[in-house]
């Protein structure tokens, strides 16, 4: 148990990252993720950082991956709360996490990953 | 003149000192009294080279000094192992050069969020490197 709850809700997968996790923890939370992705066949994964106040290469580096990974499992994952002093640092360590998509609030997130009415959502480049 | 004001050593041995090494970062940077952004520069790149010095040195440690408190506070950090050494820094120093398992920008983003950056390396002794950064004052109209 990587210690980070993933809570269920109507299709998505609420993560909200609570502490300044190991980097052993991370690579269990990436796997505990995966699997609730395939166990609960959710279609969005909402990744709350808002509580960390720093992100380095390693963690950025696992949030990318989570996106790639579960978007091969048909779910798209949004990372929101990213505080501006931890995006400026990214930027300037050199990580644009391009692919990774991201909203500002939990709210937000939720917008993006809730179904879209009307026609059907077209494939995202 | 230079003082010091406040100096911690932190041992690198496992990955919960690389989390202790952020605090003691984080602390020297409030000492400082560096602004948010530049906390948050500090803090990660102190992660990044603590996760160097333990993934590619085997451990060692770091020394977080804070300087001139009063005229121009400055937080110098120094990580040291005992490890196989970088043979080729410049290659270790671009973007994209990893040996291990991180994405290859520990030296090269580090020395960007850093004001000042120095390595010293030599095969089979190990490696040392140092960063500083400097309170920014934002200068008047």
């Amino acid at each position: 148990m990587a210690g980070v709850p993933i809570v269920s809700l109507n299709g998505v997968l609420l993560v909200t990252i609570q502490e300044e996790l190991l980097d052993q923890s991370v690579a269990e939370f990436e796997q505990e993720l995966t699997e609730k992705v395939v166990e609960t066949r959710a279609r969005g994964v909402l990744i709350d950082v808002s509580v960390l106040d720093i992100i380095d290469s390693f963690l950025a580096r696992t949030l990318h991956d989570i996106a790639a990974i579960t978007s091969l499992m048909a779910a798209r994952t949004v990372v929101v709360g990213m505080r501006p002093a931890v995006a400026i640092t990214l930027v300037e360590l050199g990580l644009t996490l391009p692919g990774l998509e991201t909203a500002l609030s939990v709210e937000e997130g939720l917008s993006l990953l809730s179904p879209a009415p009307g026609p059907a959502r077209t494939a995202r480049p | 003149m230079t003082r010091a004001a406040s100096t911690s050593t932190v041992a690198i041995h496992d990955e919960y000192d690389i989390v202790h090494v952020r605090h003691a970062a984080r602390e020297a940077a409030s000492t400082a009294g560096f602004s948010l952004v530049q906390q948050t520069k500090l803090v990660t790149a102190a992660s990044e080279l603590a996760r160097n010095a333990l993934v590619y040195g085997g451990g060692g440690q770091a020394e977080i000094v804070v300087e001139n408190l009063g005229s121009n506070p400055t937080v110098r950090m120094t990580f040291t192992d005992k490890g196989p050494g970088i043979p080729d820094i410049d290659a270790a120093m671009a973007d994209g050069f990893t040996t291990g398992s991180g994405l290859g920008l520990g030296l090269g983003g580090a020395k960007r969020l850093a004001d000042h950056f120095r390595i010293e390396s030599e095969p089979g002794r190990g490696t040392m490197v140092e960063i500083s950064m400097s309170v920014r004052r934002i200068a008047g109209p």
